[in-house]
């Protein structure tokens, strides 16, 4: 099976309205490739899954500078000035999750986990709406899993199967977005051939990649 | 009190620094608490956590020597210590919720004589998110606020605080310019005071109860 393909063959498969899970951290290990494709494309109404929107020029940032997002589910949206601005504008939906709960609700989803229990958020806004559960003595919110249409990450060497190694810290949300959609593209940043990768080094094994492009 | 802004942040950060112990794993967050690492006492070995997916936080490289694939969790040129490991976002917070992160440090907008932490948003003006704050409170064995004791003359150490809170009930200590109170069952305690600072003065820029402890010291800073 040839998993390698064309941007425009990826972009096929990216529709508006889809929930899009993307990996990163502040623009680091971001597909910065396949963001630009999709600003390209004109994608609307994308409900982005994210850690933050990194910068106006930088990484995931740039959706919404474009306004191909219509609500970010995120935990930080501080260095995006633009994303605060359309918050307070009405224009679009943020719903903040703190960063270890959103990497635990994508890590369920991927795993077969019907939610998580955490201790973060009581006490907080956090908890409001929310389900409580108390586990000997202690106090946990019920966070539900979260699950993308289609997961765009991003490996520092892939091979052709779709083994992914990632380089230092642009692991990240990569790894867990890879396992929480339907369907996911990655970005490699050098393509190898099978093999070349050491089996022991494979952070994202190849079952979990169904689209590559360079 | 002191008056000199740099002086301030050197006697927070130094005193904060004095407060790690060999062989702890630190968080430091961004701003204030970050220079904590130019202080760490001779002898005294910290790793440091970094929330974007690593422990083994180095120093900042030299222009023209950064690594793209590293950078600290605000996005700034990083480099890493011999012996670091890099992971996921998954392991970063099972280190800080699950009890293996000795110490946090950061900032904060109103801390309360309950020991509640207020520092990610202002509702209508400022809100960047929680990010990993939330997480590190709740998780990190000591949580220690560092911060200028007033924003522009207003008292930040609060009866009890009305900006959403980060957390309830989880701050241990907190370490401004004017000195070092601990938050306890009784409520919160002023064990050391700043050089140049009277006690009538921290009592003046703290609207909490504060009780004095009879072992009151001056911070070694």
């Amino acid at each position: 099976m040839n998993k390698i393909k064309t941007l425009d063959q990826a972009l096929d498969n990216i529709k508006d309205g889809m929930t899009i899970a993307v990996g990163g951290f502040l623009g680091v290990g971001t597909p910065e490739k396949l963001i630009d494709a999709v600003i390209a494309k004109g994608v609307k109404n994308i409900t982005l899954v994210c850690n933050d929107t990194a910068f106006p020029d930088k990484g995931i940032g740039k959706w919404v500078v474009n306004k191909n997002v219509s609500k970010v589910i995120i935990s930080h949206i501080g260095t995006n000035p633009e994303t605060g601005r359309q918050m307070n504008a009405g224009e679009l939906e943020v719903e903040l999750v703190p960063q270890g709960t959103l990497a635990e609700r994508v890590r369920a989803a991927g795993a077969g986990l019907g939610g998580i229990l955490t201790p973060t958020g009581i006490g907080t806004i956090v908890e409001q709406g929310k389900q409580k559960m108390t586990i000997d003595g202690k106090d946990y919110l019920l966070e539900l899993p979260l699950k993308a249409d289609i997961a765009l990450i991003k490996g520092s060497i892939v091979d052709k199967k779709g083994n992914v190694y990632y380089n230092k810290a642009t692991r990240n949300f990569n790894t867990l977005m890879a396992t929480a959609a339907d369907l996911v593209i990655i970005e490699a940043e050098k393509l190898v051939e099978v093999g070349e990768i050491d089996p022991t080094d494979v952070m994202t094994p190849s079952i979990f990649v169904d689209i590559i492009v360079e | 009190m002191i008056q000199d802004k740099d002086r301030k942040r050197e006697v927070i950060v130094k005193r904060v620094a004095n407060e790690l112990k060999d062989g702890n794993l630190v968080n430091l967050g961004i701003g204030l608490p970050t220079q904590v690492v130019n202080y760490i006492p001779e002898g005294v070995d910290v790793l440091l956590h970094s929330e974007n997916g690593f422990v083994g936080l180095g120093p900042t490289p030299k222009p023209g020597e950064e690594d793209k694939d590293i950078v600290n969790a605000g996005s700034q040129p990083a480099s890493h210590v011999t012996g670091a490991a890099y992971f996921d976002s998954a392991m970063s917070f099972a280190i800080i919720r699950g009890g293996h992160l000795d110490v946090t440090v950061l900032g904060a907008l109103q801390v309360d004589q309950k020991g509640n932490l207020a520092n990610w948003m202002i509702p209508g003006k400022m809100v960047p998110g929680m990010g990993g704050a939330m997480d590190l409170v709740v998780g990190a064995k000591r949580v220690i606020v560092a911060m200028e004791h007033t924003a522009k003359g207003e008292a930040k150490i609060l009866k009890q605080c009305n900006l959403p809170l980060t957390a309830a009930g989880e701050v241990d200590m907190i370490v401004t310019d004017m000195g070092v109170i601990q938050v306890t069952p009784e409520g919160l305690v002023l064990t050391e005071i700043a050089p140049e600072t009277t006690v009538e003065e921290v009592i003046s820029m703290t609207e909490a109860e504060l009780i004095i402890s009879k072992d009151l010291k001056v911070m070694d800073v």
